[in-house]
């Protein structure tokens, strides 16, 4: 909370020409990546946790349709390719935004927030499917840790991209000012922890389920 | 607010901060990398299992196998994770979260599995 109100307050002071030059402790914002890197490891517990709870609960299936019957894997593949290529783009977006260059900047995050519809999208269209056919949450333990866990992981793409409709909206009023190199710093590491999930997901879910 | 203070004056150092950070951010050629190495050690494991040309027993351990280096991959390349003493701290966190996903899944899958096995009926030696 202090954190980022005093963030604001780095802008304020840009806005009122507030300059001094005999500040040698100057901040880079490495203390701020540092915390969100905790809270990134954090949010690896509370993933591992899921993952644990998948595992153990994956043979579960009541009688009701396993993974082999459920998924489909050039399906997943599509999913994986927008997560992965919204990746590089958030990518690209990071070294213009390192140069000075806003509309790249916007222009790259805009692809982002694109591709990551796109991952919702197909994702929200599977779990419809999977309902539709009588295999939601309900259904059995597996299809639970199953819905618990990739959807966890929707909750936090679909956060990703609140947060970077705000960040665009941030560039665009105040332009790419050290706060908001900050705070898209932030968005990267968040954006691309996801993208590691995701390779968790696929391959112990999907994989591991449709070969067992 | 003392905070604040600090903050505001690192902030004249944006414009030059922008310069001396390029590296921690990568270059395009490095994303490229990553990129290209991600997408082979994604497409090898989905090819394997939709052709079906291994068995699930040797499969899945593939699989893992290369999910485990494309994570090092996403580190490296997207992350820009590496040993500099700049940020020990992250890999100190790092590590020890490791660690705790470690004991938290395996120990999880292994003591259910072996929950189950203890449950088989005659298992459990009776007074």
């Amino acid at each position: 909370m202090s954190n980022a109100h005093s963030v604001a307050a780095a802008d304020a002071a840009l806005l009122h020409g507030v300059e001094a030059h005999d500040e040698h402790h100057h901040d880079d914002g490495s203390k701020t990546t540092l915390g969100f890197w905790i809270y990134l490891m954090s949010d690896c517990i509370l993933f591992a946790a899921v993952f644990a709870a998948f595992a153990v609960l994956r043979g579960q299936t009541a009688g009701g349709p396993d993974a082999k019957e459920l998924f489909s894997l050039p399906y997943v593949a599509g999913e994986t390719a927008f997560l992965l290529v919204s990746s590089f783009t958030y990518g690209m977006a990071m070294i213009a935004a390192e140069k000075q260059k806003q509309s790249a900047t916007l222009r790259w995050l805009g692809v982002t927030l694109l591709l990551g519809l796109g991952f919702m999208f197909m994702e929200l269209h599977e779990f419809a499917e999977l309902i539709g056919e009588g295999a939601g949450p309900d259904r059995s333990a597996f299809l639970s840790s199953f819905f618990t866990l990739v959807g966890t992981h929707g909750l936090h793409v679909l956060s990703g991209m609140v947060w970077m409709v705000t960040l665009i909206a941030h560039v665009l009023r105040r332009g790419l000012t050290h706060a908001n190199i900050v705070r898209l710093t932030c968005l990267s590491l968040f954006w691309h922890f996801l993208d590691i999930v995701w390779i968790g997901v696929f391959t112990i879910v999907y994989l591991s389920g449709v070969a067992a | 607010m003392a905070t604040a203070h600090t903050t505001a004056h690192g902030h004249d150092h944006g414009h030059h901060g922008a310069h001396h950070n390029e590296g921690a951010h990568g270059s395009v050629k490095s994303y490229i990398v990553g990129f290209v190495l991600s997408v082979i050690l994604t497409a090898i494991p989905f090819g394997l299992v939709m052709s079906g040309a291994l068995p699930a027993g040797t499969a899945i351990p593939v699989c893992f196998g290369l999910g485990i280096v494309q994570i090092i991959v996403h580190l490296v390349y997207f992350l820009h994770m590496n040993s500099s003493s700049a940020r020990s701290w992250n890999m100190a966190a790092f590590l020890f979260t490791l660690l705790i996903v470690a004991i938290l899944v395996v120990g999880s899958w292994w003591v259910m599995l072996h929950l189950n096995a203890n449950m088989m009926p005659g298992a459990m030696p009776m007074e």
